[in-house]
């Protein structure tokens, strides 16, 4: 049910800097997306890395900072009052960001000390509201609307929905989850299932939708981020998805890595394909499979759409 | 205390005799297995504050030890020796030579906040865990973790620049920690990645990693948080003791010598 169509309708776009890399093919989808949906988007000018979880681990008030610089400049230099950022990562940050600057003193200290050095507006909680690409077409567009422009429907492709850790934990940094029917749930989320159902995908009973795929040491400590994903895709496997429908780079960038880590080191070979839930709602748009960057994915799912007659 | 899932008792304390006549009973088999007795004397009386200095470490006197955090960790999943709950407790307790048996596996904390999430005390487990890396790091326990470079390498990319890219990350990290950029993994992605020849996305990412993309006027924000971090690591250090103890060798190593 779309709860709020017009205040979506134009956001200011936090892409961050992963979607300028390895997630590229996010990047593209969202934003083709956006325009077939006739939803604005406007890039955030002259942003900068919301500190992801390297800088939150060297210190996590360098993080908030980094994250409040992007919410003033959509506030204070745009004017926006919703910033959308597809990224899990990043749009953990800003809503972490936004809870400390909320309930800690000392990181409002920090921000505000930090933004006068360096020569911008403070950012004040409150000023943006900081929303996924879920919550974007969710609520300003709907499984409703989503099933009325739908084109080629999804039908007969079977979704395991991964939405990874940073989409809903800790719960205290996301108060408007958990808040009854048509909110989104921190333990059984369900909004990239709602969407592609209503697209015509067939959701499988995926027990792993909250796992953590070990993106945070994806190189760092290879062999344990391997085994996460491997328990991932053996788990949507067993549950008959033929797809995993991903919502972050990070985690899926770590599936696909991993993916092929798991098959040349541990000799252990999946198939199912890894794609971004923006390609999927592209696709059913009618929306080409370059159109929505499928051949930028390195798991590549080209040939199988195509078999499905969904491409 | 209870202790749910981790014993104090060490394996290797645990004795069973094939033969053991005591008192003209016999007292061998697994039924009469003898704990061997250990005393504790070094505590580190400072070492909760210690930890709860350093950042993450901060709600780390609010645990009552329910062990939610273990029950949901992901890597206790695959290694039940990484133990969140266990290392809160010895910490707690300042027993250091305990945890230091541990030492190389806290910082494979994946970051996935279950703890946090199943934390009924708002311990944040997780901030925790960082903090015990840097501190066992601070303290010279333990070399870097392969995890904290990437964390600095990735932080100094983001302090310099205002932005990261990908490439460069990957490229100083592999170079840091002394591996080779062509494992077969990742020959094998860059195959597959140009099976469908994604031309405009290679030369974006191509461009990116010779020019490196920055946000413009980053120099004030740089300088800011340069400032900032440079106060915090002396703060860090303070609150462990360890600019005292250079300072103390400084002056024992300038103090004429006794005779």
């Amino acid at each position: 049910m779309a709860t709020n169509p017009d205040k979506y309708k134009r956001v200011a776009y936090y892409p961050g800097c992963a979607l300028e890399g390895t997630g590229h093919a996010y990047n593209r989808s969202t934003k083709v997306v956006g325009k077939a949906l006739g939803l604005d988007l406007v890039e955030v000018k002259n942003w900068n890395c919301c500190g992801a979880m390297e800088v939150k681990n060297i210190d996590p008030k360098i993080q908030t900072y980094l994250s409040s610089r992007v919410m003033s400049i959509a506030a204070n230099e745009m004017g926006f009052d919703t910033v959308m950022a597809p990224c899990n990562g990043c749009y953990h940050n800003l809503k972490k960001a936004e809870y400390d600057l909320t309930n800690d003193a000392k990181s409002a200290e920090v921000v505000d000390r930090l933004s006068k050095k360096a020569g911008h507006e403070t950012y004040q909680a409150g000023q943006v509201e900081t929303i996924h690409a879920l919550d974007w077409i969710k609520d300003s567009i709907g499984e409703e609307g989503l099933r009325e422009r739908v084109q080629n429907s999804l039908k007969g492709l079977k979704i395991a929905n991964y939405y990874g850790c940073m989409y809903t934990r800790p719960r205290h940094i996301f108060p408007e989850k958990d808040q009854g029917p048509g909110s989104e749930s921190t333990s059984k989320p369900h909004f990239m299932d709602d969407l592609l159902a209503a697209a015509g995908a067939e959701n499988v009973d995926f027990p792993l939708k909250t796992a953590c795929c070990g993106g945070a040491h994806t190189l760092s400590d290879s062999d344990t981020s391997t085994k996460l994903v491997l328990n991932i895709l053996n788990a949507a496997e067993a549950s008959g998805a033929e797809v995993i429908a991903t919502e972050c780079p990070t985690c899926h960038s770590g599936l696909e890595m991993h993916q092929i880590r798991a098959e040349k080191r541990l000799g252990r070979k999946t198939s199912v394909k890894i794609v971004y839930f923006t390609q999927l709602i592209g696709l059913a748009l009618g929306l080409s499979p370059r159109q929505v960057g499928l051949h930028e994915n390195i798991s590549d799912s080209i040939g199988f759409m195509k078999s499905k007659g969904i491409a | 205390m209870p202790i749910h899932e981790q014993s104090l008792i060490r394996p290797e304390n645990l004795k069973t005799h094939d033969e053991l006549v005591m008192d003209g009973v016999d007292v061998s088999g697994h039924w009469s297995t003898f704990i061997e007795s250990r005393v504790v004397t070094d505590y580190n009386e400072a070492m909760q504050d210690e930890i709860a200095a350093l950042p993450g470490g901060e709600h780390i006197h609010r645990c009552w030890q329910c062990g939610s955090c273990t029950n949901s960790c992901t890597v206790n999943a695959i290694n039940p020796d990484f133990n969140p709950r266990y290392w809160i407790y010895l910490a707690r307790m300042g027993m250091e030579s305990e945890l230091l048996r541990d030492k190389d596996i806290i910082w494979q904390c994946v970051s996935c906040n279950k703890c946090t999430y199943a934390c009924p005390r708002d311990v944040v487990p997780e901030g925790v865990m960082k903090a015990m890396s840097h501190w066992l790091e601070l303290k010279g326990h333990t070399p870097m973790s392969p995890s904290m470079h990437f964390d600095e390498v990735f932080a100094d990319q983001v302090i310099e620049r205002g932005k990261i890219e990908e490439s460069r990350v990957m490229q100083r990290f592999f170079k840091r920690t002394g591996q080779p950029l062509f494992q077969d993994w990742f020959v094998e992605m860059v195959k597959q990645m140009l099976r469908h020849l994604p031309v405009g996305m290679l030369a974006r990412m191509g461009l990116a990693s010779v020019l490196a993309p920055s946000t413009s006027g980053w120099s004030r924000a740089r300088d800011a948080i340069r400032e900032y971090a440079d106060e915090q690591h002396g703060k860090h250090r303070r609150a462990l003791g360890l600019d005292n103890l250079i300072e103390t060798a400084k002056q024992d190593a300038g103090a004429p010598a006794r005779s």
